[in-house]
C-alpha cells in the first residue's frame, strides 16, 4: 500500500479548511500541510453561503453586544468564553480576508459596508452582495495557491482516521480518479468537513454534506456534542430546498401567510413596521421563525402545494433597484429554479434543514479530546452557536476557529514524533474492509437510495422542528433497523475509476451514524431550548440541562450520552426577548 | 407534453471500453426536474454505475457542467421540460475538449494548473499592518472588477472555446478573466507580474475573439471582454516598462487603508 506523510492534514477544503491550512503554513513555513478533500476546494459548500459574515465594524457597535446577541440567540447554550474570543477575532479575520482580496460591499467613501441580520441588534454583517460564501471561498482558495507548503489531494475521500497509541496519526483515503486506497499519515489531523444536512429529505445543503467528519471522529472515539440542535432556516424554496437568504428579510422583506398577513406578530416577535426593525418580526432568530411556521400551518393559515405547506416571502415593495444591487442571487435563483420574479411576485418558502449547531466537541483552540485530532467550522462544536445559531455567525466561525485550529495543530505537530509503524497495519485492515464489504462483495439485496430515503423520512419524522418521546423512539428503532440493512447493501459498480457509488455507500454509512446521534441526543434532552423543541417537555430546564450533550460511541456500536456544564462568564441565563422590548432588555445588560 | 423523455448518455469506462458509446434511459418528466435530477433518478433506481459530478444544485459550486444536446450547460439549471416541449431526446455528454475520466466526468488538473499560472491572488507588497484597517475601495472601483470575480470555475467556457479545441496550451477564458479580476482591482499591484506570465502566444494572444465563452457563461462573466482588455493592458505595461523600472509603478487609490 502506498503511503504519504505530512505534518498537518486537513480533511475538507472549504472556508474553515483553507483558513486552517494558511494559518498552519504561517506558523511554520517548514511544515508540510495536506488538504484532502472529496471535491475540488472551490466546490465546497461554503460556496453556497449567501447573506454575510458578522463582525463588529462600526462605532455604534460593541463586542459585548455581538456576544449578547449570540448568547441570547443560542438560548444560553453557548460557551461564553468561546463567544468572547469569537466576537473579538471575527472583525480581524474579516479584515484579513479583505486584505486577501475579498470583494466586500463598500460604503460610498470606500469603507466596508455592513447590513442587518436576524437576531442581531446592530448592523454588523459584512457582505459581498448575496454571494458572500462564494466570494470568501474563492478568495481563500486563490490565496492558498501561493503557499508552496500546502499540498492538495483533490477528490480524495477519507474513509477512516488512523488512531494508535491514543493519538490520531493520519487517515486512509480513496483517490477517486484511480480508486487507489492509501494511507496519508500526519502528526495532526484537522476535520473541516462541514455539516450533515443530507440526512434530512429537505435541506439547503449540497449533496456532499453527509456528516463525514462527525462520523469519522465518532468512530475514532471522539465525542459529538449537542447533536440535538439542528437549525431549520425559515425560507427555503419548495421542492429544491434552495436557500433564500435571511438578507432578503434584513433588507425589508415580509413573511406573509395565505391571507397576506404578517403572521410573525402573533408569535411574540414584535409588531409590524414598514421598515425592518432589528431583533424584531422578520429579523427574529431562525428557530423562532421556523417554529412560528409550524404553528401557523396547524392553524390552517399556510398554502398547500405538492411539495408541502408554504408561506410567502414578499420583496416586491423593495423595488427592482435594491433587489438587483443587494439581492441579485435571490432574484437569479427565484427566476431560474422557481420561475418567480421577486420584483413582481411573492416567493413561496418553507422551513428547510440548514445547519448543525452540534458537532465534534472541541475546545477554544479547535482541539478535540482525542490527541492529534482538531476540528473547525460546521463539523465542530466549540460551542458558540448554542441551541440556535444566528445568521451570519457561521462564516466568521469558519475563519476564527479555522485559523485557531490551524495554529494549534501546527504547534502540536511541531512537537510530535513521526507516526509509528502500526498505522500501516491499521490502514491495511481498512483497505480489506472496503474491499470485502463493498468493492468485492456480491449478492447484497439493499439499494443505497432505498436506505437513504427511509433514513431521511425517519429522521424528519422524529427529529424535525417539534419532537416528542414516542416519535423519537420510533425513529431510533428505525435507524437501528437501517444500520442492520446497510450491511446487506449492494453495489452495481465494482470498478476502481471514479466510483461514485462506492462513495455514496460510504457517505450513507456516515449519515446513519450521525442520524442516530441526533435522535439519541434529542431523546435524552427532556426540555425545550432553542432549536430543540419537545412537545412533551415544552419548558427550558436550566437546572438539569444548562449542559452540553456529549455523545460517545461504545465499543458495541451503541451510543452513550454524558453532560457537561455550559461555561457562563458574564451573561447569566435570561429570557429570550424579541420585538420592540429588545432595546430595553439589551440596555440592562 | 410527453410524460417521459429519453436521455441518451455518453458512457465510457476505461476499465471496460475502448471508446465512448451512448446508452438510452427513459425518465419521467416533472416540471421541476432538471437534467441533473434525471441523472440522479437513473443512478438511484436503474444503474448505480452512471458516473458524474454534482454538489450544490443551485448553480454556484460549478461541478455539474456537461454538454446537453451539444451545448455546454450546468445540468442543475437545465430543465427537462425545455426539451420535452420540443419533443426531442436529451443527449448528455462530458464537456468538450477535456480528457474524459469516466462517463460524464472530465479531467480538470490541466485547468487547475492554468488557474494557478495567472497568479490569482492579491499582489500588494509591503501591506500596512491589519491595525490600519481595510484598503479603501469605492463602489465604483469595486464595480470595475466585480463581474470578473463571479466565475464559478465550471469550465463551460473551455468547452465552448474553439481555440481551446485547437490549442490545449491556450490558458483559456476563465483563467484570463480571473487574471483580469485581480488586475482591475484597485488594491492589486500585480498586473506587471501577471503580464510576464501571460503576454506570450499561449496566453492572451491565442484568443481570436470568437466570444463563445461569454455566450455560454452561466454567471454572466464576460471572459471575451476581459481578454480584449488584457491585450490592451499588456501593450500598456510593455510600453511602461521602457519608462519605469519594474516594481516602482503605483496605482492611484491603492495602498490607502481605512484608518488613515
Amino acid at each position: 500500500m502506498d503511503i504519504s506523510s505530512h505534518d498537518v492534514l486537513l480533511v475538507g477544503g472549504g472556508g474553515a479548511g483553507l483558513r486552517a491550512a494558511i494559518a498552519a503554513a504561517e506558523v511554520n513555513p517548514k511544515l508540510s500541510i495536506a488538504v484532502v478533500s472529496k471535491v475540488y476546494p472551490m466546490r465546497s459548500h461554503t460556496v453556497s453561503a449567501e447573506g454575510g459574515a458578522a463582525g463588529v465594524a462600526k462605532p455604534d457597535d460593541s463586542l459585548d453586544e455581538h456576544a449578547y446577541d449570540t448568547i441570547s440567540g443560542g438560548d444560553w447554550m453557548s460557551d461564553q468564553d468561546a463567544v468572547e474570543e469569537f466576537v473579538k477575532e471575527a472583525p480581524q479575520e474579516l479584515l484579513q480576508l479583505e486584505r486577501w482580496g475579498c470583494p466586500w460591499n463598500r460604503e460610498p467613501d470606500g469603507h466596508i459596508a455592513v447590513r442587518a441580520f436576524g437576531g442581531m441588534k446592530k448592523r454588523r454583517t459584512w457582505f459581498a452582495a448575496d454571494k458572500t460564501g462564494f466570494h470568501m471561498l474563492h478568495t481563500l482558495f486563490q490565496t492558498t495557491l501561493k503557499y508552496d507548503p500546502i499540498t492538495r489531494y483533490d477528490e480524495w475521500f477519507v474513509t477512516k482516521l488512523l488512531v494508535d497509541d491514543g493519538r490520531v496519526q493520519g487517515v486512509v483515503a480513496i483517490e477517486l480518479m484511480s480508486g487507489k486506497i492509501q494511507a496519508i499519515t500526519a502528526k495532526a489531523v484537522i476535520l473541516c468537513t462541514g455539516g450533515c444536512g443530507r440526512i434530512f429529505p429537505f435541506t439547503t445543503n449540497a449533496n456532499i454534506k453527509n456528516g463525514d467528519g462527525m462520523a469519522l471522529a465518532y468512530r475514532a472515539g471522539a465525542p459529538l456534542k449537542d447533536m440535538e440542535f439542528l437549525q431549520y432556516h425559515p425560507t427555503g424554496l419548495p421542492f429544491t430546498g434552495i436557500l433564500i437568504t435571511e438578507a432578503a428579510r434584513a433588507e425589508g422583506g415580509y413573511m406573509l401567510n395565505k391571507d397576506g398577513y404578517r403572521y410573525l406578530q402573533d408569535y411574540n416577535l414584535g409588531t409590524p413596521e414598514a421598515k425592518p426593525v432589528l431583533r424584531s418580526m422578520e429579523l427574529g432568530p431562525r428557530d423562532r421563525l421556523s417554529q412560528a411556521f409550524v404553528k401557523e400551518d396547524q392553524k390552517g393559515r399556510t398554502i398547500q402545494t405538492p411539495y408541502g405547506s408554504i408561506v410567502h416571502l414578499d420583496l416586491r415593495h423593495l423595488g427592482e433597484k435594491l433587489i438587483d444591487a443587494k439581492l441579485p442571487f435571490v432574484r437569479e435563483l427565484c427566476l431560474k429554479y422557481q420561475n418567480v420574479d421577486p420584483v413582481k411576485e411573492v416567493i413561496p418558502v418553507r422551513p428547510v434543514v440548514h445547519y448543525m449547531m452540534g458537532g465534534v466537541s472541541t475546545d477554544i483552540e479547535g482541539a478535540t479530546p482525542l490527541a492529534g485530532l482538531f476540528a473547525a467550522g460546521e463539523v465542530a462544536c466549540v460551542s458558540i452557536n448554542g441551541a440556535n445559531r444566528l445568521g451570519s455567525n457561521s462564516l466568521p466561525e469558519c475563519l476564527v476557529f479555522g485559523a485557531r485550529a490551524g495554529q494549534a495543530a501546527a504547534h502540536y505537530a511541531s512537537q510530535q514524533p513521526s507516526p509509528n509503524g502500526k498505522t500501516m497495519a491499521l490502514a491495511n485492515d481498512e483497505r480489506q474492509r472496503l474491499e470485502s464489504q463493498f468493492l468485492n462483495k456480491t449478492g447484497g439485496r439493499e439499494r443505497i437510495a432505498t436506505i437513504r430515503n427511509e433514513m431521511q423520512s425517519a429522521v424528519e419524522k422524529s427529529a424535525g422542528i417539534y419532537r416528542e418521546q414516542s416519535l423519537l423512539m420510533e425513529g431510533a428503532a428505525k435507524l437501528r433497523e437501517l444500520q442492520e440493512r446497510y450491511g446487506d447493501i449492494n453495489l452495481d459498480d465494482h470498478s476502481h475509476t471514479f466510483n461514485t457509488e462506492l462513495e455514496s455507500a460510504l457517505e450513507l454509512g456516515f449519515m446513519l451514524d450521525v442520524a442516530e446521534s441526533i435522535v439519541q441526543c434529542a431523546l435524552h434532552r427532556t426540555e425545550s431550548r432553542g432549536a430543540h423543541q419537545r412537545t412533551d417537555y415544552p419548558g427550558r430546564d436550566d437546572e438539569k440541562f444548562l449542559a452540553h450533550s456529549l455523545n460517545y460511541r461504545n465499543p458495541d456500536g451503541l451510543s452513550r450520552i454524558e453532560y457537561k456544564p455550559v461555561t457562563i462568564t458574564r451573561w447569566p441565563p435570561g429570557e429570550r426577548v424579541y420585538g420592540q422590548q429588545t432595546s430595553k432588555q439589551a440596555q440592562e445588560h | 407534453m410527453a410524460e417521459t423523455i429519453i436521455l441518451e448518455i455518453a458512457r465510457y469506462s476505461p476499465e471496460r471500453d475502448t471508446e465512448p458509446h451512448f446508452q438510452s434511459f427513459e425518465v419521467p418528466v416533472h416540471k421541476e426536474w432538471v437534467v441533473l435530477d434525471a441523472l440522479n433518478h437513473i443512478k438511484d433506481t436503474a444503474d448505480g454505475t452512471l458516473t458524474y459530478r454534482w454538489s450544490c444544485r443551485m448553480g454556484i459550486c460549478g461541478s455539474c457542467g456537461m454538454m446537453v444536446n451539444g451545448e455546454p450547460k450546468l445540468t442543475c439549471a437545465t430543465f427537462l421540460t425545455d426539451y420535452a416541449q420540443k419533443g426531442s431526446n436529451i443527449r448528455v455528454e462530458p464537456l468538450r475538449y477535456f480528457p474524459v475520466v469516466r462517463d460524464l466526468v472530465t479531467e480538470l488538473s490541466d485547468f487547475l494548473a492554468k488557474l494557478k499560472k495567472v497568479k490569482p491572488w492579491l499582489i500588494h507588497p509591503n501591506q500596512p499592518p491589519l491595525s490600519q484597517g481595510e484598503f479603501l475601495q469605492t463602489p465604483t472601483q469595486l464595480e470595475r472588477y466585480k463581474q470578473f470575480s463571479m466565475c464559478i470555475n465550471c469550465t463551460l467556457c473551455y468547452a465552448a472555446c474553439p481555440v481551446v479545441g485547437l490549442d490545449p496550451t491556450f490558458v483559456g477564458p476563465a483563467a484570463l478573466a480571473l487574471a483580469q479580476r485581480y488586475n482591475m482591482d484597485s488594491r492589486d499591484q500585480g498586473a506587471g507580474e501577471r503580464i510576464e506570465e501571460l503576454a506570450h502566444p499561449d496566453g492572451i494572444w491565442g484568443c481570436t475573439f470568437v466570444g463563445e465563452c461569454t455566450r455560454v457563461c452561466p454567471k454572466h462573466v464576460d471572459p471575451a471582454g476581459a481578454i480584449q482588455q488584457y491585450k490592451l493592458t499588456a501593450v500598456l505595461e510593455w510600453l511602461k516598462s521602457f519608462v519605469m523600472p519594474r516594481g516602482e509603478e503605483t496605482k492611484h487609490g491603492s495602498g490607502e487603508t481605512g484608518n488613515d
